[in-house]
C-alpha cells in the first residue's frame, strides 16, 4: 500500500484574481526548490489546486517539505487502488490506521465518477463502512459532524482515497510581496521579524551592523548562523556587513551619552534606508516590540523613524517576549540567538538611555556632528555575504578534518 | 593476526588519527577563549557537534561530550538521578549491565535509591511486562543497555520507550555503547530522554564519547568546574578527539550500510562453525547484534583458551574486557542460563566490518584445534 500522491490546496491566493498567476508561479517555484533532492517527483497545478505526484517517494518526507513552503493552506495524501472492492477495503482501512490524531467518528464520501463500477455510491458506503467498523475498535459512524470524513473517488483508471488534511505554513508565496531588508542583530527577535515577513510573501536580505573591536567574530558568526536558519525557508539568505565601528566612535564622542543611543539607531536606519535603495527593496523590517527597550518606546520610534520614510515594517511590535520566544523555539533559532556574546546594541549602551527623546533636541546634538563622509564610506565597504542553510561555515583546510 | 576483540576497543581508523594529529597541531585553541585561535577551536567543536547531531538525527544543543562510555553512564545516571530525587527514589535497571551502569546503580543504592534489577530470559532480554510490573510512583529513572556487551543480545528498546511514552516523569537511559553502527536505533522515536555513546569502540579514540541529553531534561552534573557543554561536563573540550569521533562516527555509521551484510554473514559462520566443535556452548541468541558471538567450553578455562588462541594470532575476550581482570563468571551468562560452569568458561568474539569472512573460518578451525588439544591436557 502506498501514496500515489498529495494533494495541496492554496491560502489567501484564491482569492487573487487577475495576479493569481504570478503568485502560483512563484509557490511553484519554492515547491520545487524544497523537494529538489527527492527524485521523481513530479507537480502538476490547476487553477484550484496543484498535486505532488509521488512515484515512489516517502509521502511523509515530502509533507513535512512542503509544510515550509508558504502560500500552501493545506495538504492531503491520496492513495491509489485498482478498482476491486476489497482492495478499497483494505486501503480504506490503511488509511485509518495511518492518520496521526486519534478518530473516534468517521463517515465515508463516495464520489462515483465512473458510473460503470459494479457498486452504486451507497453500497460503496456501506461495505466499506461496515470493513472499519469490524476492524477498528471503538469506532463510530456520525455523517454529521464526525472527526474523520473518508474521501473515495471512483474513477474509470483507479479508485483515489483520501480526506485527512494536514495543515500547511499558510502566507503568501515567497516573494510574491516584493523585497525588504531585515536589522539582523543576532537577537532574539529580529530572525522572528524576518520569518513572519517571508511568510507574507516578502522576499528579505538582511543587514547586521559590525564593529570590530567592540563587537566580536563570533556576534559575526552567530548572525550568519541565523541567517542560515533563515536560509532554510528558500535555500539562501543575504547578509550586508556593515562596518559600523568609526561611526559608532564618533557618536560617543559627539553625542550625550543619554542620546547616544538615539542617534545610533537613526544613523542604523540612515544606512539601512541607503542600503535598501541600492538594492531596489522597498521597506525595512524590524524586530521591535513596542516598549521592550528603550528604543523601542513610542517616543524613540517618533525620534528615530524621523530620518527616513520608507515603510518600517515591525511585524512583532504588539507580540510579547515570551510570543516571540516561543516563535524563536519554534523556527530553531532561540539557541542561536541566546548565544552570549556582545553584539552591536549591547556594547555601546549608556547606563540610562533616553526612553523619552524629543525630536529637536537630538537634531541639535547631530547638528554639530558630520556623518555624511562616516556613511559613505560604510556603504563602500559593506561586505555581502549568500549564506546557504546547514553551511559549513568552517574554512577550506578544516574541510578534511571532518 | 585475526582481531575479533572489537567490543574490547577497535582500531582507529587512519583518517581518525590524521584529524587528531592535524587539530592538535594546527588548532591547538581552547574553545572557551576570546580570541581567533579560541574561536577556530570553538568552531571545529561546534561542527563537530552538529555532524554528530545530524548523523543521530538529533539537535546540535542535545550533543554532550564526554571521556567515554563509563563517564557518560555515570553522568546520565547519577545526574538524573541526583537532579530529581525530590520527585522519587526508585530507579531500574537490567541485571546484565556493562560494570558502569552496575557500579553507578550501586552507589545510589548506598545513598538510600531504591533499584530493581530486571531479569533477563535465556535469550539475554528484559520483558517490557516484567518492567511495566516494576514501574511504582516513585520511579524516576529506567537505564536499559541496548546491546548487551558479553553476547549481544538486543533490548527492545522501542517497546520500552513506547511504554514509558506514558509516563513522562520516569527519565529513559539508553546505554548504546555496543549497539551504535551495528544495530540501529532511533533515538528520537524510541523517547530516549539519555544515551550514551563511546568513541574508541567506533574506531575512533580512546577518551571520547557522546552523551545524549533531550532537550529541557536537566541533570546534575559530575564535575565542578567552567560550566563547558552547558553545564553538564566541566573540563576544557578535548577538540581534537571530539572531532576525530566526528569523523569516525560518519565512516562507521556509513560502513555500518555497506557492510551489514558482511557482518551478519561473518556471524553465521561463527555460529554455525561453534555449533560443531565438540564441547562448545554458544551463548549468544540466534537474533543477537551481528558482531557478537559468545561461547562456552565447560570445564575449560576460559583464559587458557585465549591464550593458545593468541599463539595461532586470534585475539578474543573472556567475558567483557573491562571486567575480565577479576577472573569472575560473566554475570550475563549466568543470569541466562544458571550455570556456574557455563558462565566461567566463557569466550567473547566481537567482529568488525574490516572482519573477513575467510577470517572467521581460519579463526573457526584455530579454536577448533585450540579445544582439542587443551582438552587432552586438562581433563
Amino acid at each position: 500500500m502506498k501514496f500515489d500522491h498529495i494533494i495541496i490546496r492554496y491560502g489567501e491566493i484564491s482569492t487573487k484574481k487577475r495576479n493569481r498567476k504570478s503568485f502560483v508561479a512563484k509557490m511553484r517555484r519554492h515547491i520545487l526548490w524544497s523537494l529538489k533532492d527527492i527524485p521523481n517527483v513530479e507537480l502538476t497545478a490547476n487553477r484550484e489546486r496543484m498535486y505532488i505526484i509521488l512515484h515512489d517517494a516517502d509521502h511523509k518526507e515530502v509533507i513535512a517539505r512542503l509544510q515550509g513552503v508558504f502560500g500552501i493552506q493545506s495538504l492531503s495524501p491520496a492513495l491509489k487502488v485498482e478498482r476491486d472492492i476489497e482492495k478499497i477495503k483494505e486501503a480504506a482501512l490503511y488509511y485509518m490506521n495511518q492518520l496521526s490524531d486519534p478518530v473516534h467518528t468517521f463517515k465515508i464520501t463516495t464520489k462515483r465518477a465512473d458510473k460503470e463500477f459494479p457498486y452504486v455510491t451507497n453500497e460503496v458506503n456501506h461495505l466499506l463502512g461496515g470493513h472499519l467498523l469490524r476492524n477498528i475498535e471503538g469506532l463510530k459512524v456520525d455523517v454529521k459532524n464526525p472527526d474523520f470524513n473518508l474521501l473515495v473517488e471512483i474513477r474509470r483508471e483507479a479508485v483515489y482515497l483520501t480526506g485527512e488534511t494536514v495543515p500547511g505554513a499558510g502566507g503568501l508565496p515567497y516573494g510574491s510581496s516584493g523585497k525588504a531588508m531585515l536589522m539582523l542583530s543576532g537577537g532574539i527577535d529580529s530572525p522572528v521579524a524576518g520569518y513572519l515577513s517571508m511568510k507574507r510573501g516578502l522576499e528579505v536580505e538582511a543587514i547586521h551592523f559590525y564593529s570590530p573591536p567592540f563587537t566580536s567574530e563570533r556576534s559575526r558568526q552567530k548572525v550568519l548562523d541565523l541567517a542560515a536558519k533563515l536560509a532554510e525557508v528558500t535555500g539562501s539568505f543575504k547578509v550586508h556587513i556593515v562596518p559600523f565601528t568609526d561611526i559608532q566612535v564618533l557618536i560617543q564622542q559627539q553625542v550625550p551619552a543619554n542620546y547616544s543611543m538615539t542617534t545610533t539607531r537613526r544613523l542604523m536606519l540612515r544606512l539601512a534606508d541607503q542600503i535598501r535603495e541600492k538594492n531596489h527593496a522597498l521597506a525595512i523590517i524590524t524586530g521591535e516590540s513596542l516598549g521592550q527597550v528603550a528604543s523601542q518606546t513610542m517616543s524613540s520610534m517618533f525620534a528615530i523613524n524621523e530620518v527616513t520614510n520608507t515603510p518600517i515594517l515591525r511585524p512583532l511590535i504588539t507580540m510579547d517576549k515570551l510570543e516571540i520566544i516561543d516563535l524563536a523555539q519554534q523556527l530553531d533559532t532561540f539557541e542561536i540567538s541566546n548565544l552570549p556574546y556582545e553584539d552591536c546594541c549591547t556594547v555601546f549602551t549608556p547606563a540610562s538611555p533616553k526612553t523619552q527623546p524629543k525630536r529637536e533636541k537630538v537634531n541639535y546634538y547631530e547638528s554639530f556632528v558630520e556623518f555624511e563622509p562616516l556613511i559613505e564610506k560604510a556603504i563602500q565597504n559593506i561586505e555581502t555575504i549568500t549564506v546557504v542553510p546547514n553551511q559549513q561555515t568552517i574554512e577550506k583546510e578544516m574541510e578534511g578534518l571532518f | 593476526m585475526i582481531y575479533l576483540d572489537n567490543s574490547a576497543t577497535t582500531k582507529p581508523y587512519p583518517e581518525v588519527i590524521e584529524s587528531f594529529v592535524k587539530v592538535s597541531t594546527d588548532y591547538f585553541g581552547n574553545p572557551s577563549s576570546l580570541h581567533g585561535i579560541g574561536t577556530q577551536a570553538e568552531k571545529l567543536l561546534s561542527t563537530a557537534r552538529k555532524q554528530i547531531a545530524d548523523l543521530l538525527k538529533v539537535k546540535s544543543a542535545e550533543v554532550f561530550f564526554t571521556s567515554g562510555g563509563t563517564e557518560g553512564n555515570n553522568l546520565a545516571i547519577k545526574g538524573a538521578a541526583l537532579a530529581n530525587q525530590n520527585r522519587g527514589k526508585h530507579i531500574i535497571t537490567t541485571s546484565i549491565e556493562h560494570p558502569s551502569v552496575m557500579e553507578a546503580f550501586q552507589v545510589l543504592s548506598e545513598q538510600g535509591f531504591a533499584v530493581t534489577y530486571l531479569p533477563v530470559d535465556a535469550t539475554g532480554r528484559v520483558s517490557v511486562v516484567d518492567l511495566e510490573k516494576a514501574l511504582r510512583e516513585d520511579t524516576i529513572l529506567v537505564s536499559i543497555m541496548h546491546v548487551n556487551n558479553e553476547v549481544g543480545s538486543i533490548q527492545p528498546i522501542a517497546e520500552i520507550g513506547e511504554l514509558l511514552k506514558q509516563y513522562p516523569q520516569i527519565l529513559f537511559h539508553v546505554d548504546h555503547v555496543q549497539g551504535i553502527g551495528k544495530v540501529d536505533l532511533s533515538l528520537i522515536d524510541a523517547g530516549i530522554d539519555l544515551c550514551t555513546i563511546s568513541g574508541h569502540k567506533l574506531h575512533g579514540l580512546k577518551g571520547t564519547g557522546v552523551l545524549y541529553i533531550r532537550q529541557g531534561v536537566r541533570i546534575a552534573p559530575l564535575f565542578s568546574g567552567g560550566n563547558q557543554e552547558g553545564q553538564f561536563r566541566s573540563g576544557t573540550e578535548n577538540v581534537a578527539g571530539i572531532v576525530a569521533l566526528a569523523k569516525a562516527m560518519r565512516i562507521s555509521l556509513n560502513n555500518c550500510v555497506l557492510y551489514a551484510h558482511k557482518l551478519k554473514e561473518i556471524r553465521t559462520v561463527f555460529y554455525h562453525g561453534l555449533q560443531e566443535i565438540d564441547g562448545v556452548q554458544v551463548n549468544s541468541p540466534v537474533d543477537g547484534a551481528p558482531h557478537i558471538i559468545n561461547f562456552s567450553v565447560p570445564g575449560l578455562k576460559s583464559e587458557v583458551l585465549l591464550h593458545e588462541l593468541e599463539t595461532e594470532g586470534v585475539y578474543v575476550s573472556t567475558t567483557s574486557a573491562c571486567s575480565s581482570k577479576k577472573r569472575t563468571a560473566s554475570k550475563t551468562v549466568l543470569e541466562m542460563y544458571r550455570n556456574q560452569e557455563r558462565a566461567e568458561s566463557v569466550i567473547r568474539i566481537s567482529t568488525s566490518f574490516h572482519n573477513e569472512i575467510e577470517e572467521a573460518k581460519q579463526a573457526i578451525d584455530a579454536i577448533g584445534r585450540a579445544v582439542a588439544k587443551l582438552e587432552k591436557v586438562m581433563r
